[in-house]
């Protein structure tokens, strides 16, 4: 158990933003939310997993929408409190902890605002040990815990529950309703107990943001690599060194779908790297064979500062880093690939394990 | 065609003559704090030396650091009020949110949230509440704001309520000055509004500085037209930079990148610009400066318009060398544009880098007995600590481990070793001391297209190539000699969710300035 206070949150977004794999919405309004929150309500409690009784009350929070436009039309900062009480209100019971869905930007941060405003701890754990774009793309859903009933809130008030038939319809509803609320909505979801928790979250997730954060600043700060030090700390290595030659996007079914054409430097000079991305990037592609591919993570990071780049903000003449990180091994599963392995997203070829750093 | 390049820095105003790729002349004066005190010196100087005749003259290009100085000093804001449309949305983090309190304090602080702006479909968010907003308005002008910066949620897609807002503006306050946020930055609310606010609070300044130009270079019998060099290395006219003085802000570094990588004819390299009291490293590629990725923090504040991607470091020629027991260190403390006067070289009191780089061999300048009694062990300490944060710096700009070409340029490039690590080597190119003002000389014209297309995915290359067209065009409409220009730069965003493939297309075209051209 221990305190997070405003000052731990830039190296927790960074962190985040790179186990975002180049999703989850702008770390940098997220850590503002969650500084505004912490600077008002004070300090949050973060506990363990295994410090939660096998009773407790979890309800999660997440805002849902698309990152552009949540960058544009910020929070009223009623939207997260406004879909947990709607949420309470309708399983007549108060949350007693709260919890992260996913590692992304954004959405590692609102947990914050979510614990600080409810005035609840927050637990060190997340659902997925990355970002996903669809919100039936949890471990919890491997275990079949229900995302529903669930609560939509926006910023004018408006809030909406849901019943749904297994976690897919969640996510079709839910986002069909985000869509009215402007694109950009508060969600609160997956209520699980302890126990649920205990079995199939992901354990130290934000911990972990906080030291891949930490080592990329203290890396630039000690004029060493940034991309070696967050690649040592994820348990990652880097695949490919280059610079952006071409970016082409599409927006189909509501996801911002693209690819990126990398022209290799240093070492990999003479190679390119596809890159294909639905808001967090799914498949790295080497000289025509995968050689990162969903669910294990693609972290790209700017080579010299070791920031890490979204999809949203990769443009042209970007001298980046891929790297790839060996994803939760019950992503790995048969049951885990159907749900958010390369088939599900479309592509054709067979999932094969990354093999991160040699230990 | 004969063009005056004048760089007004914090510590220098240097000006060149420069006839087609030939520079006739460089010199180099004091910055005066009026800036212009400086200008009429290096005019002066400049007429002196070589003989110029005023009339001949074809083009002044200024570049100048003193609207972002003002901004880093806080001083000589104006009273700003950032009124914003967006409510119920975006409360959570209204205008100023991120700055820096002194700022905050130098500005006067006034944050005001109104209904309205837009949802990403184009429906209000609310609708345009003019009661509303003139109370807000009354309430500003009553709390001492003058200047105004108005910022609305997706306003570069449609800026009707800043336009609507600026109406009232105008019609209770004629003549105050309005900033737009969609004229001024990207998508990005607070990155574009932290922009459009620091803007609005450079604006009065802004005017008494362009009045000042103008006149000093009339009063030298110069009747050219003036250009005011932007971030990207391209030009605008003076009433383009009373409005928009953020679009100066970078182009110290930008200028001082250009002209080495045409003094040196390296396309490609690192540049480190020493000046009085800092060093600025960037990188040229294909002879631009790359730009930054990310949003640039500004004096503190967080805001998304195109920067140069830059690091400086608090070592310049007048900066204070400081011996004690735990170590030698240089600077960031500097005697600055009193570097002529408080140098040792110079018959000062004050130990500087200059008078370390003279001791120690680098460099020829002032009285060099003067700094004859300095101990070596502190000389060489004072010059080691320079040379590892060089190139340090260098370092950590470079895109690979790969050793790069330094071109140093700058007054102060005197600091910089022959032998500097992670360099393939150094060049140090004549007039090296003025390529700030070299680059603003030949700063090119530039085009650009900003808009929200629909992108059916067949018909990408057409689009882009209808856009491609449309900023040669204008770049050529503002003055660029038509066959010179070219595509600098391309940007694709699409907005998601928005029905037909709406994708935000940014596309630049730089080409020479034109003798016939419209402007010149």
């Amino acid at each position: 158990m221990r305190e997070i206070t405003a000052d731990h949150l830039p190296d927790l977004a960074r962190g985040a933003a790179v186990l975002g794999t180049g999703g989850g919405g702008d770390p940098f309004v997220g850590r503002l939310l969650a500084e505004q929150a912490l600077k008002r309500n004070g300090p949050v409690t973060l506990l363990d997993l295994d410090e939660i009784d096998d009773g407790a009350f979890i309800v999660p929070t997440a805002f849902m929408g698309a990152p552009t436009v949540m960058l544009e039309k910020l929070p009223s900062g009623d939207e997260i409190i406004g879909a947990m009480r709607a949420l309470e209100e309708l399983l007549g019971r108060k949350a007693t902890h709260t919890v992260s869905i996913e590692a992304g930007g954004l959405n590692s941060m609102s947990p914050f605002v979510a614990a600080a405003e409810a005035g609840v701890p927050l637990i060190d754990a997340d659902g997925m040990g990355r970002a996903f774009p669809e919100l039936q793309m949890l471990l919890p859903t491997l275990g079949d815990v229900q995302a529903s009933p669930m609560a939509l809130a926006d910023e004018r008030g408006n809030s909406v529950t849901l019943r749904t038939d297994g976690n897919a319809w969640a996510e079709r509803l839910a986002r069909a309703a985000t869509v009215e609320m402007g694109c950009s909505a508060a969600v609160s979801l997956y209520a699980l107990t302890g126990r649920q928790a205990k079995d199939h979250l992901v354990p130290g997730t934000l911990t972990l943001c906080e030291r891949v954060g930490r080592a990329i600043r203290e890396a630039r700060e000690g004029h060493a690599d940034p991309v070696t030090a967050a690649s040592g700390v994820l348990g990652g290595r880097t695949v490919f060194t280059g610079k952006i030659s071409d970016v082409q996007r599409t927006t189909t079914g509501g996801f911002a779908r693209g690819t990126a054409r990398l022209t290799g430097l240093d070492a990999d000079t003479g190679s390119a790297l596809e890159l294909s991305f639905q808001n967090e990037n799914l498949v790295a592609t080497r000289d025509g064979e995968v050689v990162v591919s969903v669910p294990d993570l693609i972290c790209v990071l700017d080579t010299d500062s070791g920031e890490p780049v979204t999809t949203e903000t990769l443009r042209y003449g970007l001298r980046v880093s891929v790297l790839g990180v060996p994803c939760d091994p019950r992503w790995r599963t048969p049951e885990g690939l159907e749900l958010a392995g390369p088939g599900y997203f479309g592509y054709a070829h067979e999932y094969v394990p990354f093999r991160g750093a040699e230990v | 065609m004969l063009r005056l390049g004048i760089d007004v820095g914090g510590t220098n105003t240097d000006a060149v003559l420069i006839d087609g790729d030939r520079v006739l002349g460089a010199v180099k004066a004091s910055t005066t704090a009026d800036v212009t005190g400086g200008i009429v010196t290096a005019l002066g100087d400049l007429r002196q030396a070589t003989g110029f005749d005023p009339a001949a003259v074809q083009a002044v290009m200024i570049g100048t650091t003193h609207f972002i100085n003002a901004l880093v000093e806080g001083e000589r804001l104006a009273q700003t009020a950032a009124i914003r449309f967006g409510l119920p949305a975006t409360r959570a983090l209204p205008p100023l949110v991120d700055w820096p309190d002194r700022l905050v304090t130098a500005i006067g602080g006034h944050s005001h949230l109104c209904h309205g702006g837009h949802e990403y479909d184009g429906s209000p968010i609310a609708d345009f509440d003019e009661a509303e907003f003139r109370a807000v308005l009354d309430r500003a002008v009553a709390a001492g704001a003058t200047s105004f910066a108005l910022s609305s949620v997706f306003s570069p897609v449609n800026a009707e309520f800043e336009t609507r807002a600026a109406e009232i503006i105008a019609e209770q306050l004629p003549g105050a000055p309005v900033s737009l946020s969609h004229e001024i930055g990207r998508m990005g609310l607070l990155g574009r509004e932290n922009a459009t606010v620091v803007n609005a609070a450079l604006r009065g300044l802004a005017d008494q500085v362009a009045t000042g130009l103008l006149r000093t270079v009339a009063e030298a019998g110069i009747n050219a037209p003036v250009f005011l060099s932007q971030n990207d290395g391209t030009l605008m006219d003076v009433d383009y930079a009373r409005r928009y003085p953020v679009a100066t802000f970078a182009s110290g570094p930008t200028n001082s990148m250009r002209g080495a990588a045409f003094l040196s004819r390296l396309p490609s390299c690192a540049v480190v610009d020493i000046g009085g009291t800092t060093s600025d490293v960037g990188i040229l590629q294909q002879g631009f400066p790359r730009e930054a990725s990310t949003d640039v923090n500004v004096a503190g504040v967080q805001t998304n318009f195109r920067m140069p991607d830059v690091l400086s470091i608090g070592i310049g020629g007048g900066s204070h060398v400081l011996h004690q027991a735990s170590g030698t260190a240089v600077g960031p403390a500097s005697v600055g544009y009193r570097l002529a006067q408080e140098a040792l070289v110079f018959g000062g009191t004050r130990l500087t880098a200059t008078d370390v780089a003279v001791a120690g061999g680098r460099a020829e300048v002032g009285d060099v007995s003067l700094v004859a009694h300095l101990d070596k062990s502190v000389v060489d300490a004072a010059l080691r600590f320079v040379d590892d944060r060089l190139a340090e710096v260098v370092d950590r700009m470079r895109a690979s481990a790969e050793p790069v070409p330094v071109v140093a340029v700058g007054g102060g490039s005197i600091l910089v070793p022959e032998d500097l690590a992670g360099a393939s080597r150094v060049v140090r190119p004549d007039h090296f001391a003025v390529a700030n003002a070299i680059g603003a000389a030949i700063a090119q014209v530039g085009g650009e297209v900003d808009r929200v297309y629909s992108v059916v995915p067949q018909q990408r290359d057409t689009v882009l190539d209808e856009a491609r067209q449309e900023a040669v065009d204008r770049a050529v409409a503002a003055g660029a000699r038509p066959g010179s220009v070219e595509i600098v730069d391309i940007e694709e965003v699409p907005l998601a969710y928005l029905p037909g493939n709406a994708t935000r297309i940014r596309v630049k075209a730089v080409g020479e300035l034109s003798l016939g051209g419209p402007r010149a």
